[in-house]
C-alpha cells in the first residue's frame, strides 16, 4: 500500500512537471511573455524594469528553471486585476467551487443511485422505462442552456429560488460556505442541480446496469437461499457491488465537475475559481490563469490518486501492491 | 428474399430501421440537415442583414405581427431579428463547425493512431502517451484553454475542438489497427509486398471504419455542444458568426425581463439537434457493433 | 422413517414471447429424514429448476403452476412471500454448482455467514460469530477464526464450497438441495466433499437432495434416484433398482454412456440425438425421437407405471432384462 502510494505520487511529480513544461510553454513561450506578465498599461520604464528583474533576456531554458523555482516556490505572479498573488486569489475563492461540486455530487448520488436501482430492478416498469428516457434525455440536453431554463421556471416564472450569487455564508472551521443556512441552500439549489444533472445520468445507467449484472449473479441467488431479506440483498449484496464503479466514476467525475463549474458559475454568478477563470480570460489577467491551470492539474492528480486507494478500499480483491499503475 | 437482394447496404438499412426511435432520430436529423444547408433560401429573413432589420420588432412575443405584417412564430429578439431565421442561421453555423471540426480530428487522429500502430516503439508511446494526459482531462477544460491562448475565431474554436478531440480517434483507430495487424489479409499483403502507404489506406483503414464512424457520430454531438457552451462563455465564435450557443448566450440577458423565447428556442433547437444525433449514433454503434450481432 | 419432504405433481413453467416452457412438469418424490436423493439428467432436463422451485427461487418469466411441497406437512406453495423468506435459509437451505460465483466477493465471509444467521434469529453479533465459527469447523475448515475474516477470494474452490455448505448447515434446515455443487471442482475434492456432505447429513438427519448429471456420484451417495428427461421424472428407485436394473431406455442410455462402464477399447455407447427443445413440446413421449424401441403408441404420453416397491417407470415399453454385469459395476464404483 505504502509502495503504491509513493510511487503515485512519483509519478504525479512526473506529470506535474509535464504540465508546467507544457503551461510554460503555452502562455511564457506563445508570444511576447512581457504582455502576459505587465499589465497592458504599464509605462515604458516598468517595462523594461520588468525584462530585466524576470530575466526575460535570459535563454529559454533559464527562464524555464526560474519559472519552475518560483511555482514550486508557490509565487505564480500577481493578478492584474486584482493586484494580489494569483494564488491567493484562487485559493480565496476555492471553497465556493468545492462547495457547488460537492453539493452538485451528493445531488447526483442521491438522486442518481436510487433511480438507478429502480430502473435495474424493475427494468420493464414504467418507472423504469421512464427514469431510462430520462436518463438519455440528461446526456443530450446542454447543460448551460439547462441553467437558464431553471432560471426562468424558478427564478423569474414562480420567483421561489434566487438566479445568482452565493446568498449568506457561514464560517464553517473557518471556511465560508453556504449550506449551513437556508437562504444559503435555496442558493445552491439551481447551481448545483444543473452541475448535477449529467452526473445523476450517469449514475442512473451505472447503478442501473450494475444492479441488473448483479442480480444474475450466483451469489445473490445464495443470499435469496439463506433466507435474506429483500433489503438486505438490495441493500447489502448489490449495492456494495455496483458501488466499485460508481465510486470510482464519482471520484473521476469530481474533477470534470469542477472544470465544468466555469460554466454553471458563469450562468449563476457563483463567486467561485470558475467564474474567476471566465473573467480572468476575459481580461487577459494570464497570471491568474496559469495559477488556475496549475492548480487544475494538481487537483486532478490527487482526485485520480483517491480514485485508486477507494477501489481498493472498496474492492478486496484489488491489491494495490501488485498494480502497476 | 432473394440472395441478390441482400447487398451489404441493404442489411445495414434494415437492422438500422428495427428501432423506430432511432428511424425517429434519423429523420429528425436530416430535416435538421436541410434546414441547416437551405437556410439561406428557406429562412423568412436574412437575420444579419441590417437593411431587413426594424429596431421596431424588437423582443416581440412568440406570435407577433412584425412591422412588415408577416408573423415571428417564435418571436424576434434585442435588433428585431425574427428568431425562426436566427435558428436557421444558428444550425448551420453550429453544424458546421461540429462536422469540420469532426472531421479534421478524424483525419488527424486516425492518421496519429495508425502511424502509432504501424511504427510501434517510441512514436507509439510518445502518441499514446499524449492522448491519455489529454484524455484524463475534461474536454472543456482543454478547450477553454486554448481558445484563452488563441482568441477567438472560427478557425480557433474549430482548432481547439480537433485539440480535444483527436486522441479518442487516436486510440479507437490504434486499438483497432493493432487487431487488424495480426490478421492473416496483412499478413499477406506484407507477403506480396505491397507499399506501406497502400496497405495502411487500402487495407488497414477500411477495416477501421465501423467504430470510427461510430465515434464520429456521437463526437459531432459533444463538439457541437461544446461549441455552444464555449460560446455562450463569450470565448467561442465572434458575434458575426452566431451559433445557437451564442442565440442562447445573447437571450440570456433578457431572461430576467421575462422574455425566455429569445433562449429557449434555440435552445430546443439545439437539443433535437444533439438528440437526434445521439439516436442515430447509439443505433448505429449497434449495427455496426459486431460484438452484438445474433 | 418419517418423510422430510414430500413433492405431488410440480409443475413450473416459463412464459416467454415464443410459447410456454414446460421447464418441471408434474414431478413428484419424497425423501426421507436423514436421506439422500439423486436427482440425475442431463443439462435442460429441469433439475435444477425442480429444486429452485422448491425454494421458491423461480422468476418470472417463470411460474410454478402447479403441485404440491411438503415439509413437514407445511405446503411451501402456499406460503407467503414473507413465510417462504423465513423458510429458505432456516428449514430448507441450497448449496449451488459454482463456488467461485456463490459467495459474495465484497463481503467478508463472517458477514456472509452471519447474516445467514440474523435472517431467521435474533441473536447477538458474537453468538452468531461462534455459530459460524463452529459449523466452519464442521467442514473442516483450519483456523476458522482467520477465515472468518477473510474474503471469499483468499479461499481455494473446494474451500469455498465447504463455507458454502457450513453456510447453509448454520441453522440445522430439514432439507439441503444441492444443485452439482461438486461439478467445479477437483476430482480428489470432489471426494472429500461427497464424503463430508453424507456424514454431516446423517449426523444432523438432515434430507439432502442431491442434483447431478453424474451417475458415479449417485452410486455413491444416495439412497434413491430420479431420472429426469424433458422436465418429468422418468424413472425412479433405490439406487440398486435403477442403476442395476434400469428400467427406461432414456436411463439406460445414460448408464451406458458412463465411460468406466465400458470395456476398454470399444467406442463409448452414446444416447443418439438431443434433448428436445422444451419450447410448446408436442404431447407424447419427449424421448420417442432418440428412442430405438419408440413404436406409434409413444405418440401418447406414457403413465408412471409402479414396479417392485419403489420403482417406478414412465415408458410404454420399458427394458425388462437385467443390465450385464459389467455395465452394472461400472456403473457402481
Amino acid at each position: 500500500m505504502l509502495v503504491f502510494i509513493i510511487r503515485r505520487l512519483l509519478q504525479s511529480v512526473v506529470v506535474l512537471f509535464v504540465m508546467s513544461l507544457l503551461v510554460f510553454a503555452g502562455v511564457y513561450a506563445i508570444g511576447n511573455p512581457i504582455d502576459i506578465l505587465i499589465s497592458p498599461d504599464a509605462t515604458q520604464a516598468d517595462r523594461a524594469d520588468a525584462i530585466a528583474r524576470l530575466g526575460l533576456d535570459k535563454p529559454m531554458y533559464v527562464q524555464y528553471l526560474v519559472f519552475l523555482g518560483q511555482a514550486a516556490a508557490g509565487n505564480l505572479g500577481k493578478s492584474f486585476a486584482f493586484n494580489i498573488p494569483a494564488i491567493e486569489l484562487i485559493f480565496e475563492r476555492m471553497p465556493a467551487t468545492l462547495e457547488l461540486a460537492v453539493f452538485a455530487m451528493g445531488l447526483a448520488v442521491v438522486l442518481g443511485l436510487p433511480l438507478g436501482l429502480y430502473a435495474g430492478l424493475k427494468p420493464k416498469s414504467l418507472g423504469g422505462r421512464a427514469i431510462m428516457a430520462g436518463s438519455i434525455l440528461g446526456f443530450s440536453l446542454p447543460t448551460f442552456w439547462v441553467g437558464l431554463m431553471l432560471i426562468m421556471v424558478f427564478a423569474v416564472f414562480a420567483g421561489v429560488l434566487p438566479s445568482n450569487g452565493r446568498g449568506p455564508t457561514t464560517l464553517l472551521l473557518g471556511v465560508p460556505v453556504s449550506f449551513l443556512s437556508l437562504d444559503g441552500l435555496k442558493h445552491l439549489l439551481l447551481p448545483g442541480f444543473t452541475l448535477a444533472l449529467l452526473n445523476i445520468a450517469l449514475i442512473i445507467r451505472l447503478a442501473r446496469s450494475g444492479t441488473q449484472e448483479a442480480l444474475m449473479m450466483d451469489y445473490i441467488k445464495f443470499a435469496r437461499a439463506k433466507g435474506l431479506s429483500n433489503a438486505r440483498i438490495v441493500g447489502v449484496h448489490v449495492l456494495k457491488n455496483i458501488m466499485i464503479p460508481i465510486v470510482t466514476v464519482i471520484a473521476l467525475q469530481f474533477g470534470s465537475v469542477i472544470a465544468f463549474s466555469v460554466v454553471t458559475e458563469t450562468i449563476f454568478a457563483w463567486p467561485g475559481m470558475g467564474k474567476l477563470l471566465i473573467d480572468s480570460i476575459n481580461v487577459l489577467d494570464r497570471p491568474v490563469i496559469v495559477a488556475y491551470l496549475l492548480i487544475i492539474v494538481t487537483l486532478f492528480i490527487f482526485v485520480n490518486l483517491v480514485v485508486d486507494l477507494l477501489y481498493s478500499v472498496l474492492d478486496p480483491r484489488v491489491r494495490l501492491t501488485d498494480s502497476g499503475q | 428474399m432473394s440472395p441478390a437482394e441482400q447487398t451489404p447496404f441493404r442489411r445495414f438499412v434494415e437492422e438500422f430501421a428495427e428501432n423506430r426511435l432511432a428511424v425517429a432520430g434519423a429523420v429528425m436529423l436530416a430535416a435538421i440537415l436541410v434546414i441547416a444547408l437551405t437556410a439561406p433560401w428557406i429562412a423568412p429573413q436574412n437575420p444579419y442583414d441590417l437593411a431587413q432589420l426594424d429596431v421596431l420588432d424588437a423582443k416581440l412575443e412568440p406570435g407577433a405581427k412584425l412591422g412588415n405584417g408577416r408573423t415571428a412564430l417564435l418571436g424576434t429578439d434585442d435588433q428585431g431579428r425574427d428568431m425562426v431565421a436566427g435558428i436557421f442561421y444558428g444550425l448551420r453555423i453550429s453544424l458546421f463547425v461540429g462536422v469540420a471540426a469532426t472531421v479534421l480530428a478524424l483525419l488527424i487522429g486516425a492518421t496519429a493512431g495508425m502511424l502509432a500502430a504501424w511504427l510501434g516503439g517510441r512514436v507509439d508511446g510518445l502518441l499514446m502517451r499524449i492522448a491519455d494526459i489529454q484524455l484524463s482531462f475534461p474536454p472543456i477544460l482543454i478547450a477553454l484553454v486554448l481558445l484563452a491562448l488563441l482568441g477567438q475565431g472560427l478557425g480557433k474554436i474549430i482548432t481547439a475542438l480537433v485539440a480535444v478531440q483527436w486522441a479518442y480517434y487516436a486510440r479507437t483507430v490504434r486499438g483497432a489497427a493493432l487487431v487488424e495487424r495480426r490478421r492473416e489479409y496483412i499478413e499477406a499483403a506484407q507477403v506480396l509486398a505491397l507499399p506501406p502507404a497502400r496497405i495502411v489506406f487500402r487495407h488497414l483503414l477500411p477495416n477501421c471504419m465501423p467504430p470510427l464512424i461510430v465515434i464520429a457520430t456521437v463526437q459531432v454531438a459533444s463538439a457541437i455542444t461544446l461549441e455552444a457552451t464555449l460560446s455562450f462563455l463569450g470565448l467561442g465564435l465572434p458575434i458575426t458568426e452566431p451559433s445557437l450557443g451564442l442565440l442562447i448566450a445573447n437571450g440570456f440577458n433578457f431572461l430576467l425581463s421575462g422574455k425566455y423565447w429569445i433562449s429557449f428556442f434555440p435552445g430546443i433547437a439545439l437539443l433535437l439537434m444533439i438528440v437526434s444525433i445521439n439516436l442515430v449514433g447509439d443505433q448505429l454503434r449497434d449495427v455496426l457493433n459486431p460484438r452484438l450481432k445474433k | 422413517m418419517t418423510v422430510a419432504l414430500k413433492v405431488e405433481n410440480l409443475s413450473t413453467h416459463f412464459f416467454t414471447k415464443q410459447g410456454v416452457v414446460k421447464a418441471v412438469n408434474e414431478v413428484s418424490f419424497e425423501v426421507p429424514r436423514g436421506g439422500v436423493l439423486g436427482l440425475v439428467g442431463e443439462s435442460g432436463s429441469g433439475k435444477s429448476m425442480t429444486g429452485y422451485s422448491i425454494m421458491g427461487l423461480i422468476d418470472p418469466p417463470g411460474r410454478v403452476v402447479g403441485g404440491r411441497v411438503l415439509l413437514g406437512g407445511t405446503n411451501l406453495l402456499e406460503l407467503d412471500p414473507e413465510a417462504m423468506r423465513a423458510m429458505r435459509g432456516s428449514r430448507v437451505a441450497m448449496i449451488f454448482q459454482d463456488p467461485m460465483m456463490t459467495l459474495n466477493p465484497v463481503l467478508r465471509i463472517d458477514t456472509q455467514m452471519i447474516e445467514a444467521i440474523q435472517a431467521h434469529e435474533k441473536v447477538s453479533r458474537a453468538a452468531a460469530l461462534a455459530r459460524a465459527r463452529e459449523a466452519l469447523a464442521r467442514v473442516g475448515i483450519p483456523s476458522p477464526d482467520e477465515r472468518l475474516a477473510s474474503y471469499p477470494h483468499q479461499f481455494s474452490g473446494g474451500m469455498r464450497q465447504r463455507v458454502a455448505i457450513a453456510t447453509a448447515l448454520l441453522n440445522k434446515p430439514d432439507l439441503i438441495i444441492a444443485d452439482e455443487p461438486t461439478t467445479a471442482l477437483d476430482v480428489t475434492i470432489q471426494g472429500q466433499i461427497l464424503f463430508e456432505m453424507q456424514k454431516l447429513t446423517r449426523e444432523s438427519g438432515t434430507a439432502l437432495i442431491w442434483i447431478t448429471h453424474d451417475l458415479s456420484v449417485i452410486a455413491g451417495l444416495a439412497d434413491h434416484v430420479c431420472v429426469m428427461y424433458a422436465g418429468r421424472v422418468v424413472e425412479s428407485g433405490t439406487v440398486d433398482q435403477v442403476l442395476d436394473a434400469p428400467r427406461h431406455p432414456y436411463t439406460r442410455g445414460l448408464i451406458a454412456s458412463v465411460p468406466a462402464a465400458n470395456p476398454r477399447g470399444r467406442a463409448l455407447a452414446q444416447i443418439p440425438g438431443m434433448t428436445p427443445a422444451l419450447l410448446n413440446l408436442p404431447p407424447g413421449c419427449p424421448f420417442r425421437e432418440r428412442c430405438a424401441r419408440a413404436d406409434a403408441a409413444c405418440g401418447a404420453d406414457p403413465a408412471t407405471e409402479a414396479l417392485a416397491d419403489a420403482h417406478a417407470v414412465r415408458c410404454f415399453h420399458p427394458h425388462t432384462e437385467a443390465l450385464p454385469p459389467a455395465a452394472a459395476e461400472g456403473a457402481s464404483p
